[in-house]
């Protein structure tokens, strides 16, 4: 392979049309162009990324033999290319208008901040999993329902623009073409539970290992994780018996993504503690 | 010196409400029997080769092509035969374009942007009911069925591509489209009226027409929201169980003549308090309100007031104003290409009617055939 089509290229060619997508949205939005008639532009530029993206995270997985998840760049891309994948997944079922447009400025703003940050990507830990399919599994599952996490976070925030787009009556621009607030309610809700299903689903093949091996995990990754897996535990209970609702259950969710996110930097740093690094060279 | 050669003309004889005032107007209107009367007078004038009657509530209008000028003051004096107006006052309120201004005109007028509510989609349909009525008299030939298709096409077009009839213009409607910002589908939502006021009928009857089916009708006197709700074909409730029937509802408009709040903050808080996570979409039509405003500050519940929905409204308009140089300008290109290809069939075009005044609708006063290929072209391309 010629030199210049490295994984980064193929990554930053795939973050380039997310952020094209993001600012071709944008405009159609400023045009009044009613964002169905701008789908298929979007979608097309999101789906090239998205191809781009994953050919870039392909390239290091073959290099690596596993799954790209070796440093804090490849497990924010991997978040990034998770919304991505969830919204093609989501957004034909709800229908939601717009979530498109949040998507690509989403998975733009994750995937360049990492790109741009060299640090994230100078090394990358070796043989993480131990050639263990499951704990491999474990690993891209949880990274995976963090991506869901950040939907939800997206579909939040849509439901306080359109909460406060009603309550402020100010209907113009972007507001007149968000989802009912109803609908946003059930796809959070609905986000939530299968976030959270992942996520179960992979702390509980990783406990299965972590019961074998209990050295092989660091404290602090088991904190923070059991941690995030609690705390949206608490509040699809909150939010099912109906304590948790509306703005407050908007905010919490937009918090709790960014906690989620942020648990990701000594999630990464503990699992680097016990596994040999290799070098990278410079992006 | 020579007589004037014929020339026939694309052309449009009406009035409107950019024309006339309203008493004008309605000396103007046509009933049924006067608007088919007029129509059998112009299938009978021997110049007319053809001609639809766009005749609705702010505007009729003729449009046809006549082989020569006379034949346009001829239909001015059957139109004042007809309505008992004079021709001094049909004057004054007649507007007369030809040809291309014609075509600008019907394209503007099936696009809704010469209506007094501009972009209102109501006129496209009349067009085009006029156009099938004047197909059905076979009063239309190679120059109107090609202006009217193109103005179907046009209208869709300028309704498709810019904003022109995006948000709604009526307090009513656009409630509806609040209630569709909050509840998406309308269908399963439960609406309670309090107060049987005509507003209130009228706002549910819109949120019938968009799916809503469950109606409750509340009013201080039972018996007058039995009324109520049977038109509206739903339940009918008393007033003093509005704490109850609120905790139930997912839209409330109200539109009683109290002098004070009917629906009180403490109320709505005390239903909410039931369903917190529904939202609960209040619409006070009253004046004084019906509703205390502080309902409005409690989370899920969205209130809406007259002059909200009024500004909304205007809001509405303006930008529905704003977009109509755009949409003239689009028109524009479509007039002078169906200009172009329409100008050639005006010179090759027979009278359907003869002078014989047969009895329009009872048979074609048309010749079955084209007297010469020569006179009658082709069709042109779709």
């Amino acid at each position: 392979m010629l030199p210049l089509f490295t994984d980064r290229f193929f990554i930053w060619a795939g973050a380039l049309l997310y952020l094209a997508g993001f600012i071709a949205g944008c405009a159609t939005l400023v045009r009044r162009v009613p964002p169905d008639r701008a789908q298929t532009m979007l979608n097309t530029l999101l789906v090239g990324g998205l191809l781009l993206q994953m050919s870039g995270l392909y390239l290091r997985g073959a290099a690596t033999g596993g799954c790209p998840l070796g440093n804090k760049f490849e497990i924010v891309q991997f978040v990034a290319w998770s919304a991505m994948v969830l919204y093609f997944v989501v957004g034909p079922a709800f229908r939601v208008s717009l979530l498109g447009l949040f998507t690509a400025g989403y998975a733009a703003v994750l995937a360049l901040v990492s790109l741009l940050i060299p640090a994230w990507d100078a090394m990358r830990g070796e043989k993480l999993f131990g050639n263990n399919p499951w704990v491999e599994l474990h690993a891209s599952l949880a990274v995976f329902s963090y991506g869901v996490f950040g939907i939800l976070a997206l579909t939040s925030l849509m439901h306080l623009l359109q909460n406060f787009s009603l309550k402020q009556k100010q209907l113009n621009g972007l507001f007149w073409f968000l989802p009912s607030i109803k609908a946003l309610d059930q796809i959070n809700f609905r986000l939530l539970a299968t976030g959270l299903v992942i996520l179960s689903f992979s702390l509980g093949v990783g406990a299965t290992w972590f019961c074998q091996d209990i050295k092989s995990v660091d404290s602090t990754k088991l904190l923070a994780t059991a941690g995030v897996w609690l705390a949206y535990f608490i509040v699809l209970l909150l939010r099912w018996r109906g304590r948790l609702y509306s703005n407050r259950f908007a905010w919490v969710c937009i918090v709790l993504s960014l906690l989620a996110m942020l648990s990701l930097g000594p999630v990464n740093a503990s699992r680097h503690a016990t596994h040999p690094m290799t070098v990278l060279a410079a992006p | 010196m020579d007589a004037p050669v014929p020339h026939p003309t694309l052309f449009l004889l009406g009035a409107s409400h950019q024309t006339a005032p309203l008493a004008l107007r309605e000396k103007l209107s046509l009933n049924q029997e006067r608007a088919a009367a007029f129509t059998t007078r112009l299938q009978q004038l021997p110049g007319v080769r053809e001609c639809a009657l766009l005749n609705t509530c702010n505007r009729v209008e003729v449009y046809g092509v006549s082989a020569d000028l006379p034949t346009l003051a001829s239909i001015r004096a059957a139109f004042c035969e007809i309505t008992g107006c004079t021709l001094a006052e049909l004057d004054g309120a007649c507007l007369q374009l030809a040809n291309g201004e014609v075509i600008a005109h019907l394209f503007e007028v099936a696009s809704g942007l010469d209506s007094q509510i501009v972009g209102e989609t109501e006129i496209l349909g009349q067009v085009k009911a006029a156009y099938a009525a004047a197909q059905v008299r076979r009063l239309t030939g190679p120059v109107l069925n090609r202006v009217f298709q193109k103005a179907f096409q046009a209208a869709k077009h300028v309704r498709t591509h810019t904003a022109i009839g995006t948000g709604q213009i009526s307090i009513a409607t656009v409630a509806v489209d609040l209630a569709e910002k909050i509840f998406g589908s309308l269908e399963e939502i439960k609406i309670l009226v309090v107060g049987a006021g005509e507003i209130g009928v009228k706002t549910v009857q819109s949120f019938q027409s968009r799916g809503a089916r469950s109606i409750t009708v509340a009013s201080r006197t039972l018996a007058k929201a039995e009324v109520t709700a049977a038109q509206a074909g739903g339940w009918a409730a008393s007033i003093a169980d509005l704490p109850e029937t609120l905790a139930a509802a997912d839209v409330v408009t109200c539109s009683t003549s109290a002098p004070g709040a009917v629906i009180t903050a403490v109320m709505t808080a005390t239903a909410m308090h039931r369903r917190p996570s529904l939202p609960l979409f209040l619409i006070d039509l009253a004046l004084p309100r019906d509703i205390e405003p502080a309902a409005g500050k409690l989370p899920n519940v969205y209130l809406y007031n007259l002059d909200d929905l009024a500004e909304i409204a205007e809001e509405n308009m303006a930008q529905r104003k704003a977009e109509v140089a755009g949409c003239r300008a689009i028109l524009a290109e479509r007039t002078v290409a169906l200009w172009h290809q329409v100008a050639p069939y005006l010179h090759a075009q027979v009278p359907f009617a003869g002078t014989d005044g047969s009895a329009a609708g009872t048979k074609d006063p048309r010749p079955a055939a084209p007297p010469s290929a020569a006179a009658h072209p082709p069709a042109p391309p779709p």
